[in-house]
């Protein structure tokens, strides 16, 4: 069985973060990542981030990981890199089972965990949601922005939140006409800067319109949408049909955290926060001792917020197995500041009244 | 369906990759996850459901949904949104749960 002191668990923002934060400390890190790079999601957020400069602001995305990852090369003695690795099981001896390259299995035995395995993308209930053409956004933002390759012709965008505003954008960048947005919420949910780029480029923001149905025999090849009243209720005779190749859905996020119910973290629904989300205290350790949470996995947010849960996860993870630095409280502090300034405006709102419910 | 131009993305698609796909020869790049590769040839469906047979194609594109499993090289739930395209790699449809070998 391999030995490890801090293992963290997904090398997307936060898990970068905790890895270096932790190893800064001067604890030795395992960082385990099912995927072939590092940099989780960041590797297609073509646009520049928001937020605040020790979070990148105004820089692209997929920019970051190349200097989150020359930061933690700097400890490099510190620090193991397991790409290609699914941590796959997780249970009450508090042993990790990783998966390599899907054909060997190995055990790890570490002091403590920070799980940073962010989140999958929600689904929309419809008649025919399952044709073949009907993708995750972020599915799309993939094969565009890793790949190069068009998902269609033509664009439905299910979702008028930041991430359904981006892709729509990110879309005609890449050629691809977005035919409409629709958002069943009266109000558009993203940025206004981002939806009123799109509607100059000519881009109808559909509110209060949801998808009644897909059309196709293989794959999609209309899309019936109609308006909803405010109870969402679909208004008969409101129906607009669009000859659409691809319908993106863009419905929000919802945490991936099973492994930390697997290991018996206590996990509350906390609907602000998108599911089920690991309860734990402000130095973001679970109910279970030593064994962390940071960025979508405790709760969706942005990039921007899960760096930071990532830096302090991982400060506290290694003091509370021996590694306390002379500025641990400074440190805590100007993270916890910074989290506070992240989750101040009124787009926040939600984030705090979730992290009311789930406060250890 | 290759993105040609792009105002901030470059795109290094240099090597050609010959692969099969039910039985047919296709083209992809070095780089490639097979999904992609499909889908620029605009090939769609990679599969059928278990029980009603309806067409299904990838969803999440990052190996969460299992949507885009297929038979590859004779093995079969592969995830073909992640795995990368290999020279000469033989790709399937997959019709409900697959052989394991």
């Amino acid at each position: 069985m391999k030995q490890a002191e801090i293992v963290v668990i997904g090398g997307g923002p936060a898990g970068l973060c905790a890895a270096m934060s932790a190893a800064k400390s001067g604890a030795g890190v395992l960082i385990i990542d099912r995927n072939k790079s590092l940099g989780g999601q960041l590797v297609k957020q073509t646009h520049m981030f928001f937020g605040s400069e020790k979070q990148y602001a105004s820089t692209r995305g997929i920019d970051i990981p190349e200097i989150l990852l020359k930061e933690l090369a700097k400890y490099k003695d510190k620090v193991e890199i397991k790409t290609n690795s699914t941590a796959v099981g997780f249970y009450e001896d508090g042993v990790i089972t990783v998966l390599e390259k899907e054909d060997k299995y190995y055990k790890v035995e570490p002091k403590a965990v920070v799980v940073a395995t962010g989140a999958y993308e929600k689904f929309l209930s419809f008649p025919n949601n399952d044709l073949p053409g009907i993708y995750g956004a972020g599915a799309v933002q993939t094969l565009m922005n890793v790949h190069g390759v068009k998902p269609g012709n033509r664009v439905l965008m299910v979702g008028a939140g930041n991430i359904g505003l981006i892709v729509s954008y990110q879309l005609m960048q890449a050629g691809v006409k977005v035919a409409a947005i629709l958002d069943a919420a009266p109000k558009i949910g993203g940025y206004l800067v981002h939806a009123s780029k799109i509607r100059r480029m000519g881009v109808p923001i559909l509110t209060s319109h949801t998808v009644k149905e897909a059309i196709g025999k293989d794959f999609l090849e209309k899309a019936v949408v109609c308006k909803v009243d405010e109870k969402f209720n679909p208004i008969p005779g409101t129906e607009i049909t669009f000859d659409v190749d691809v319908m993106c859905i863009s419905v929000g996020l919802t945490p991936l955290n099973e492994l930390l119910a697997m290991r018996g973290c206590r996990m509350k629904y906390v609907p602000q926060l998108s599911g089920l989300v690991p309860v734990r205290d402000e130095n973001y350790e679970t109910t279970v001792e030593n064994i962390f949470v940071a960025g979508d996995a405790s709760g969706v947010e942005e990039a921007s917020a899960a760096m930071v849960e990532g830096y302090l996860a991982g400060l506290c993870a290694a003091a509370k197995i021996g590694y306390k630095p002379d500025d641990f409280y400074e440190r805590r502090k100007d993270y916890m500041n910074q989290l506070n300034n992240l989750r101040s405006g009124p787009a926040a709102r939600h984030i705090l009244a979730g992290l009311d419910q789930i406060r250890r | 369906m290759r993105i040609k131009e792009h105002p901030i993305l470059k795109f290094n698609k240099e090597k050609k990759i010959k692969f099969i796909f039910n039985g047919q020869e296709l083209e992809g790049y070095e780089g490639d996850t097979i999904a992609a590769a499909l889908h620029a040839q605009g090939v769609k469906v990679l599969g059928k459901s278990l029980f009603l047979h309806r067409p299904r194609g990838f969803y999440c594109a990052i190996g969460n949904c299992s949507s885009c499993l297929m038979t590859v090289n004779g093995v079969a739930n592969v995830k073909t949104c992640v795995t990368d395209l290999e020279e000469g790699m033989v790709v399937e449809t997959q019709e409900g749960k697959g052989v394991i070998v």
